[in-house]
């Protein structure tokens, strides 16, 4: 130890051998960039960080990061992160801190405040805490599973993320996800698929998924083309970024832009857009087989600035989006002795083209930017003149250091170009050997039958937020049973089909009706005429409203029964001879009947979920079908099972009525017990959804209306309809008789 | 009733001024064909794209009077053929536009018939084949129509339900002209006209229509009118600049929905530099 940092080296109290040979560099950092109160917490926070007994390697990592960290940020840092990585080491959490202290330098570089670091470390902690197992809630014992993935994410989520958004993604993961610390993992490392449906609706900057229509709005309306957009994701650390292209299978943009020098992100997608567009309405497909690389790219690049070209003519406007997002290569930048200028040639080219006012002085450069002008000048040139322009352009630069393999990128890339690959056509395949291509892959598998599944959201109450895509909902038609059963039952309640027949008569639409005193109408209303004629003659005020008109009065109301089918059906309620579902099937029997005589729109059907991975809608009666066979087989054979997850049901339902063509759209639910689920613990996530769905459908225009056979219903009921949105039906046995009666009521 | 006809003054429903019409194609002939014939002719054609005007050219032209209605969904037969009043001395009639254009042998036109209620459009058959009479069934009267008396109706198939559709007994009683917004060239040289704005500006105008149009079906029910793009250019006359004119005459009017708004204000901001 012969070092001249000795006083320093006596104040950091540790005794790792490996630290002689680093402290030295280390501490000469520290006193180029941190003040003498700075050294001194530098040197106590090492301590502090040996301390903990953690091997030498945090306490290489404090040494080596915090000068420059403290620097860029405030030196309190220097306290904070020696006391986080102290408070670490008191919880199971030791296996944390070398990816915590790995993640703070990138983190620091992107926070940029003290403040904002602290609240960064804040939700670090806090996420710990809420993760960690304790038993009999006194010791915490088991490391939290999730922390030391979620810190070696950080670099990535922080440069997707806001610190809000950043805290939002992990407290979904850890609300959804403490009680399974395998799928705990899988979300912290972005593996599951919940993970990245949050991870991008917190993102910053302009999703894609949020402005799809107003894309395709755009290409309609400016460029009268509908493409398929596909977008492709940035965030992955491939070792050649993806730029925008098209095939035949569409158009590929990011799936998120950010503002870049004063051009928002939707302008950006629209300029990359536009680009694409102008290609496929101007450019033509050249043959590539005969042109060098170095010609193709110079080739690319004329085309480019033609299409641009064009595009000025057609959208003037645009201009200013191009200038912004254009890079300026700065002439004489790129030293042709030591790398490749072939790109920042190019790219010089391309913004002198764009830009009347580049200001450079290349003889070669300008004469043929004047070139391409004139090629312009009257017509929409082609892009074989374009090719024929490169290729000189290309031999009259040519350099021999063009062929160096340290080419300069700087300022060359213009990110709203596609990559042109639609451009060429080459004539002859790759001269790889046959066998080394790649054979399209069979893809014969089995294509699962019906519909394909549904995904719903699903509100949690805890975070007011809903949960993407949570509710898997298959659909089928309910297998069928025996129709004459239905029959039977419409027999056996003959008396009481009878006495509906006569109310529903009451009902039918009476089509042409009079509406009496009206000051305008089609016609005179002579009883009314000659009683004012009187009052008149005889001095009194006359009644001017003496007319009277016609309107048409038709019950224009769509209909649909969703029935619950959860295994409770099965129950014998006290004082019944029949379960539930058989006294349901002969409500919604006589309600089917009762509703055909009166010829409104109708659909039945029933759910029941097992978990949200499995919820089953089963299609009874659609809205087009009449009361036959068919559907009084399947009403026949419905069978109960499993739980009730209800608000995706009624969110499928209420896709159905939303398409049909109707004044009044009504969903009536029938139930006997609370919406529950074998994967919910908490009761109460379910009503709330409930309840939310049914907000849902009355911001749609749906009216619902609960008949629950659930005598304990009170305690939750009014949470879900709402105060009138619901009938609970003490007397199960009554229901046959109910709930048609309650149909006619709730629609006259 | 020769004492009513004389009470009628048809110098009113005479048009002083020539209209301004550009014609798109041989619609001009088509018509006075037709009314040679007094054939009854229908003109179809999205709103705002000069069917009202061409109506009014016509009228001019043929020097005839033209009594025009706007159909509305609460428009009844009466409102058309006329109904019973009441004065001091009782009940007075008092003839409707179709009515009286019979009488005096107009040109009664029917704008956005299919708004009116589907009974309303039954009483003007007897005008419209080979009788050529109206029956005034509370009256107890028939009008043979005026030699010089034809009817006209429009309608706009774009935005009308499948509910409001005329009824085939109806359509066939006519003869038909479709009617499209006019070409760019044709477009242009209207607004030039109407507005007295220039013609750079008026070309940009259509562009910005034409970019709106293609949106039809996609979320507006109609692309942007002629008419609108009158209205825009009058506004930039008054010293309006050019974006807010256009904001105001052609994106606020025509849609609420906010993506569509944005990308006709995107290509605004696109077109005027």
């Amino acid at each position: 130890m012969t070092t001249e940092f000795q006083e320093y080296r006596d104040r950091l109290k540790c005794s790792f051998g490996q630290l002689e040979d680093v402290f030295d560099d280390c501490i000469k950092d520290a006193l180029r960039n941190l003040s003498n109160q700075g050294i001194e917490d530098y040197l106590s926070g090492a301590s502090m960080v040996c301390m903990i007994g953690r091997g030498f390697e945090p306490v290489l990592d404090y040494l080596e990061e915090m000068p420059g960290i403290a620097e860029r940020l405030d030196e309190d840092m220097l306290k904070v992160i020696s006391q986080a990585v102290w408070d670490m080491s008191r919880t199971p959490n030791g296996n944390s801190i070398p990816p915590f202290m790995q993640c703070l330098p990138e983190a620091s570089r992107r926070l940029g405040s003290s403040n904002q670091m602290k609240k960064f470390i804040e939700i670090i902690f806090e996420m710990m805490h809420a993760t960690t197992g304790s038993i009999h809630g006194h010791h915490t014992t088991f490391p939290s599973p999730g922390l030391p993935d979620l810190l070696q994410q950080i670099p990535y989520l922080l440069s997707q993320l806001s610190l809000e958004g950043l805290k939002n993604w992990i407290d979904y993961g850890v609300r959804n996800y403490n009680d399974h610390p395998e799928r705990q993992r899988d979300y912290f490392i972005l593996q599951s698929a919940d993970s990245k449906a949050m991870l991008q609706r917190e993102r910053s900057g302009t999703l894609y998924m949020d402005h799809e229509r107003q894309l395709d709005l755009y290409l309609r309306s400016m460029w009268e083309q509908h493409e398929y957009l596909v977008p492709y994701s940035l965030g992955f650390d491939e070792l050649r970024k993806p730029v925008p292209y098209y095939d035949n299978m569409g158009m590929r943009i990011p799936d998120v832009y950010d503002d870049l020098n004063g051009v928002s992100g939707i302008n950006r997608y629209r300029i990359a857009l536009a680009h694409m567009a102008g290609h496929k309405r101007w450019s033509t497909r050249q043959i590539a087989d005969n042109l060098s690389p170095f010609q193709r790219v110079a080739v690319e690049i004329l085309e480019d600035s033609r299409i641009e070209a064009l595009m000025l003519k057609e959208y003037p406007g645009m201009k200013k989006y191009l200038l912004a997002l254009h890079p300026a290569p700065v002439e004489g930048s790129c030293d042709n002795e030591k790398e490749s200028c072939v790109l920042h040639r190019l790219a010089m080219l391309s913004r002198a083209i764009l830009d009347e006012n580049h200001g450079y002085q290349n003889p070669k450069i300008l004469d043929c930017v004047e070139q391409f002008h004139a090629a312009l000048k009257d017509s929409e040139s082609s892009s074989q003149e374009m090719l024929q322009i490169a290729i000189s352009f290309t031999a009259k630069t040519r350099l021999q250091s063009d062929l160096s393999p340290n080419i300069r990128f700087e300022d060359t890339i213009v990110d709203y170009r596609d990559d042109n690959r639609h451009m060429w056509v080459f004539i002859e395949e790759d001269d790889e050997p046959e066998d080394m291509q790649a054979k399209p892959q069979e893809t014969d598998e089995d294509k699962p039958e019906g519909l394909p599944p549904r995904h719903y959201q699903e509100w949690d109450y805890n975070t007011t937020s809903y949960k993407p895509d949570w509710v898997t909902l298959y659909e089928s038609l309910h297998p069928p049973g025996n129709a004459s059963d239905i029959d039977k039952i419409l027999e056996k309640h003959a008396a009481l089909a009878n006495y509906l027949k006569r109310i529903l008569d009451l009902l039918k639409p009476q089509h042409y009706v009079r509406v009496r005193y009206q000051e305008e109408g089609s016609e005179l209303d002579l009883d009314v005429a000659i009683r004012s004629i009187i009052d008149f003659k005889s001095g009194a005020q006359p009644d001017p409203r003496i007319n009277m008109s016609h309107k048409h009065d038709g019950r224009d109301i769509a209909v649909l029964l969703l029935m619950d089918l959860s295994a409770s059906l099965n129950d014998i309620p006290d004082g019944c001879t029949q379960s539930i579902l058989e006294l349901s099937r002969e409500a919604v029997t006589l309600l089917g009947w009762s509703i055909e005589q009166l010829n409104d729109k109708f659909a039945i059907a029933g759910f029941h979920s097992d978990t949200r991975h499995n919820v089953r809608y089963h299609h009874i009666k659609g809205f087009s079908e009449h009361w036959d066979d068919n559907v009084k087989s399947r009403l026949a054979a419905i069978e109960p099972g499993y739980s009730t997850r209800m608000g995706a049901a009624v969110r499928h339902a209420a896709h159905y009525l939303s398409g049909q063509v109707a004044e009044k759209k009504l969903l009536l639910i029938l139930t006997d017990g609370e919406p529950a689920d074998i994967d919910i613990s908490d009761e109460r996530i379910l009503i709330e959804d409930t309840h939310k769905s049914i907000e849902e459908l009355s911001a749609k225009g749906i009216y619902t209306h609960c008949i629950s056979l659930d005598k304990k219903a009170d305690n939750y009921i009014q949470d879900i309809f709402g105060s009138n949105g619901y009938t609970v039906i003490d007397h199960v046995e009554k229901l046959p008789e109910q709930l048609p009666k309650l149909f006619m009521s709730l629609t006259t | 009733m020769s004492n009513q006809d004389q009470n009628i003054d048809i110098e009113q429903y005479k048009i002083s001024t020539e209209p301004y019409y550009e014609a798109m194609g041989d619609e001009v002939a088509l018509y006075e064909a037709a009314y040679a014939a007094r054939m009854p002719v229908m003109v179809k054609g999205p709103t705002g794209c000069g069917k009202s005007r061409f109506i009014e050219h016509m009228a001019y032209k043929l020097g005839k009077p033209l009594i025009t209605v706007a159909c509305n969904e609460d428009m009844t037969a009466s409102d058309l053929v006329g109904r019973y009043l009441l004065d001091a001395n009782g009940t007075r009639w008092l003839d409707g536009p179709l009515t009286t254009a019979a009488r005096i042998g107009a040109i009664c036109y029917l704008d956005e018939i299919v708004e009116a209620r589907q009974d309303t459009t039954v009483v003007i058959h007897p005008l419209t084949d080979h009788r050529r009479t109206l029956p005034l069934d509370k009256k107890g009267e028939l009008i043979n129509a005026h030699p010089d008396f034809q009817l006209v109706i429009s309608y706009n198939p774009g935005y009308q339900s499948m509910m409001k559709d005329l009824k085939q007994s109806t359509k066939q009683r006519f003869t038909g002209l479709d009617f499209d917004y006019p070409d760019s060239k044709v477009e242009t040289a209207i607004v030039v006209k109407e507005a007295g704005i220039d013609e750079a500006i008026a070309a940009k105008l259509v562009k910005i229509a034409h970019t709106a149009r293609h949106l039809k079906g996609h979320g507006l029910d109609e692309g942007i009118s002629t008419r609108l793009l009158v209205y825009a250019a009058i506004l930039m006359n008054n010293d309006i600049n050019a974006k807010s004119a256009c904001h105001m005459a052609l994106v606020t009017p025509i849609t609420d929905d906010k993506d569509i708004r944005d990308t006709l204000i995107h290509s605004i901001d696109s077109i005027f530099a």
